[in-house]
């Protein structure tokens, strides 16, 4: 009996699984074009998803066994069970084998069905909940309907009785993994997320490459949406990657935002984009919703305004564009480049950068700096420096990118510092004084993407014209966006943090470092020169060189968490229930570290700005530029000996 | 509403840096005329059609700018005033003064003088329009506001107390049309013929401070500014009424 109903329940459900994935393919589809290499990204897909999927959820271990365990179990469970009972092909080794995978898929399964017994707030519930026991009955049934295959129970064992509740079991089963992974089950992330590694946006993040600059709006063609307003207007690729989320909500509980009760929550979000992909409401979201804004009163689909339908303003506007959340996502989903392209919707087309958002953007297109301080005093700074500037040397070694800290007084503390550091090591540096502008960070992240590509391409206009082995500068965001946005408009250049640029100086005994005295210190890894640019190592280096043991934070290298002052979030500042760096001075205060060490105007100004008492907040370079000793390196023996005079 | 609302614009310079923008005031005159007749707003600007920092009034929403076409050192007096009467408007706002050029502040008296229409200067809000006569409120000093029922046609310069003007947004500055339209060039003979010099900052009077107490200073910081020796004139003959401003105007040594 069995054997005539398994295979109708298999075909069944793998037809409508083939239906399903159609249609889904095809709501995919009506997103926008995208540059994909489809076949080639197939071909890549397995190991996308064993090697650099695995790296990502390895970092839980608990998850990544039991994960292996299940998925794939079930995967050779799957393809077993089609053969043996599908077809009919009752050979003995291959029921052995699928014995073994079902074995393996349930004890796996018990993993996932013990973490759901007191599941932590980050997962989603719902039909979450409903998902281990689906995969414990699919292993259970497909055990034991398959004992008689392998021969170790009779044919037509346990009667009429039993052969029920095996189809019933495998009607479950079947649903929820065959059927449910394409109707939009909690198993459709398997589906998805396959296809989603295939046909990623940004596929150099796999093999262990990085890949986080923005990608450029095309602006030279009117016909060109600025930015996305309805989920169709993401590319289509983006939309599959919406699809693949599995609601493990490590993003929300990275979050920043979403920590200090800000109306965002990166899962949440993408859910909403999944809802605007197939059309519905948020009320069935079993996961935390925003902060402060109740389930069930925002919905949309494909051909509706996303903003205040789907989502608030304010939740876009809420994101410090961190990269937390990305880097913590299993399925490497890209959440800062869709709020970004929401953003540039809001700005370019509405008008509708919160409150200071306008006129920091009228300043950078007035002054080239977002406070619209008077160009000439660009250099005020540095007026007793003597610095040397590039338009009158026209060739340096290293050219020194000051940034916007130039006007602020809190910062130029630490470019005086570095210049210090960089004079004692005796390096060839210039500025380029007036003719430097803003980089654009703050532009394109409050998606003003019009005023980024002016001031980068007067950027890269102006440095063509000279020439120099290496930008060197102190601030992480014009660093990431010199080294990682600039190239797709023709400027590509060698640039440093000066944190890599001091160890450098350092291991090649350029600098004669005294040793840093007293207070204990920890290092906040800003978010722009750690999870942008993996740079975690020469910040701790250069405080080692200077005999600092660091206490590290909880949250630090990859995990650290945003001061707050990264994607232009103090300008649009959006109110939570409490200030992302007083959070983070928490971090710091766990510690005990009576002053930290920084590598960001951002950040600086950020954590300064937390009410005393708290830790000191010093840059590298200042920490640096306090134990520089005078002497030269290469000191001279002292004076030739003399005699000790005989006194009478 | 169906009053036919213009509003005038000029190029304005950005005070730190001096490049061209769209002008703080005339922005403020755009936004009064967007939140009073919506899309069927006029903006108007006498000048260069090519101006690229007129987009950037564009940029708040409107489909179109019409631009009187005129080179630089024109007098856009005559232009503007033939414009407006034959446009029918009802309503024209401007900035009280310009960023760029003369600067003098005197077109929208000069201009109201050729129409014949009547002036308000600081406009904060139009609170009605109903049988031609507009129901407005005039920013004063120390915000304080005056409501003044005037017959329209009607000009009215705005200021700081004015709505702020909304973002300027790349996608509508980029699709907007600036329209322009061939007048007659009318050389400003006094712009001719005047000679410019950098203005000098005006000198400040030395503030001295006579309140003893926080409480007087705060009195003197909020308090209405009084005038004192004023005088009311009422029921007086206009020759009278003439002859005491005349010896006023000669004591304070206006007229000599």
């Amino acid at each position: 009996m069995l054997n005539t109903l398994l295979p109708i329940l298999l075909f069944a459900a793998l037809g409508l699984a083939v239906l399903g994935a159609v249609r889904r393919l095809r709501m995919w589809r009506q997103g926008r074009p995208a540059a994909v290499d489809l076949l080639g990204g197939l071909l890549a897909m397995p190991r996308r998803y064993m090697v650099d999927l695995h790296h990502v959820v390895a970092r839980d271990k608990y998850m990544a066994n039991t994960h292996v365990a299940t998925a794939g179990g079930f995967v050779l469970a799957a393809v077993l069970a089609i053969l043996v009972h599908g077809f009919g092909l009752h050979n003995r080794i291959l029921g052995y084998a699928l014995l073994f995978a079902t074995v393996l898929m349930f004890g796996g399964a018990l993993f996932v069905f013990k973490r759901r017994l007191d599941p932590p707030s980050r997962l989603s519930k719902g039909p979450w909940m409903r998902l281990p026991k689906s995969l414990l009955v699919f292993a259970a049934t497909f055990f034991i309907a398959t004992l008689p295959v392998a021969g170790l129970l009779p044919e037509g064992f346990g009667g009429w009785l039993l052969a029920g509740l095996l189809g019933l079991g495998v009607l479950w089963g079947v649903s929820e993994l065959f059927f449910g992974m394409t109707w939009g089950g909690p198993m459709k992330h398997a589906f998805a997320g396959a296809l989603h590694l295939a046909w990623h946006r940004r596929a150099e993040r796999f093999g262990g490459g990085r890949s986080t600059g923005l990608k450029a709006l095309d602006l030279n063609d009117p016909q060109a949406p600025l930015g996305v307003e309805k989920p169709r207007d993401f590319t289509w690729n983006q939309l599959l990657g919406f699809d693949a989320c599995v609601q493990c909500g490590k993003c929300e509980a990275a979050c920043p935002a979403f920590a200090a009760g800000q109306p965002l929550n990166p899962k949440k979000l993408i859910q909403d984009m999944v809802v605007g992909l197939a059309g519905g409401t948020d009320a069935r979201f079993a996961g935390s919703p925003y902060p402060g804004k109740p389930l069930g009163e925002h919905g949309g689909n494909l051909h509706q305004p996303i903003v205040n339908g789907l989502v608030d303003a304010d939740t876009l506007w809420s994101c410090t564009t961190c990269r937390a959340c990305v880097e913590e996502c299993p399925m490497m989903i890209e959440h800062v480049d869709a709020i970004v392209d929401m953003r540039r919707h809001l700005t370019l087309e509405k008008g509708a950068t919160p409150n200071k958002g306008a006129e920091v953007l009228d300043n950078l297109i007035a002054t080239d700096n977002p406070g619209g301080f008077a160009p000439g005093g660009r250099m005020n700074w540095a007026a007793d420096l003597n610095l040397d500037v590039l338009a009158d040397k026209q060739s340096t070694d290293v050219l020194f990118w000051v940034g916007d800290g130039a006007f602020d007084m809190r910062n130029q503390r630490t470019l005086r510092a570095f210049v210090k550091v960089l004079n004692a090591a005796g390096v060839d540096f210039a500025v380029l004084g007036l003719e430097e502008r803003d980089s654009g960070d703050v532009a394109r992240r409050l998606g003003d993407e019009a005023t980024f590509q002016q001031l980068a391409k007067r950027n890269i206009q102006m440095l063509s014209k000279y020439s120099f082995k290496r930008i060197v500068t102190c601030d992480p965001h014009s660093f990431h966006v010199l080294k990682n946005e600039y190239g797709a408009f023709g400027g590509e250049y060698p640039v440093q943090h000066h944190s890599s640029y001091i160890a450098e100086l350092i291991a090649a005994n350029r600098l004669n470092l005294g040793e840093h005295k007293g207070a204990s210190v920890t290092y906040h890894d800003p978010c722009y020169l750690g999870r942008y640019n993996g740079e975690y190592e020469a910040p701790r280096q250069v405080l080692r060189a200077l005999g600092i043991e660091v206490k590290e934070m909880q949250r630090s290298g990859l995990r650290s968490r945003c001061c707050g002052g990264g994607g232009g979030a103090p300008i649009t500042d959006i109110p939570g229930k409490q200030r992302i760096p007083d959070m983070r001075m928490d971090d710091i205060r766990e510690t005990g570290a009576e002053l930290v060490a920084v590598g960001c105007p951002q950040c600086t100004a950020m954590l300064e700005g937390v009410v005393e008492p708290r830790p000191l907040i010093k840059d590298l370079a200042e920490l640096v530029a306090d134990v520089l000793l005078d002497a030269p390196l290469a000191s001279k023996p002292l004076a030739d000996t003399r005699e000790p005079a005989e006194v009478h | 509403m169906n009053t036919k609302v213009i509003s005038l614009v000029s190029i304005g310079a950005h005070p730190t840096s001096g490049r061209s923008r769209r002008a703080e005031q005339d922005a403020r005159a755009v936004e009064l005329g967007l939140q009073l007749a919506g899309d069927n707003l006029q903006v108007l600007h006498a000048g260069d059609p090519q101006e690229p920092a007129l987009r950037a009034y564009l940029g708040m929403g409107l489909a179109q700018l019409d631009v009187l076409e005129q080179p630089p050192g024109a007098d856009a007096l005559g232009v503007l005033g033939d414009y407006l009467r034959e446009a029918g408007a009802q309503l024209v706002l401007t900035g009280s003064q310009a960023e760029t050029g003369e600067g003098s502040g005197m077109l929208p008296f000069l201009l109201a003088e050729r129409l014949g229409w009547p002036l308000v200067v600081g406009l904060a809000e139009v609170e009605s329009i109903h049988n031609g006569v507009a129901l407005v409120l005039q920013a004063l000093p120390r915000g304080q506001r005056r409501r003044l029922k005037v017959r329209l046609p009607l000009l009215a310069t705005v200021d700081n107390a004015a709505p702020k003007p909304r973002q300027s947004a790349f996608g509508p500055a980029r699709r907007g049309v600036l329209a322009a339209r061939t007048v007659e060039i009318v050389e400003d003979e006094l712009l001719e013929g005047a000679e410019l010099q950098p203005a000098k900052p005006r000198p400040k009077r030395l503030k001295v401070i006579k309140a003893k107490s926080g409480a007087d200073r705060m009195k003197a910081a909020t308090a209405k500014a009084s005038g004192g020796g004023g005088q009311v004139l009422k029921g007086v003959s206009p020759e009278a009424g003439a002859q005491a401003i005349l010896k006023l105007l000669v004591e304070e040594g206006v007229l000599r």
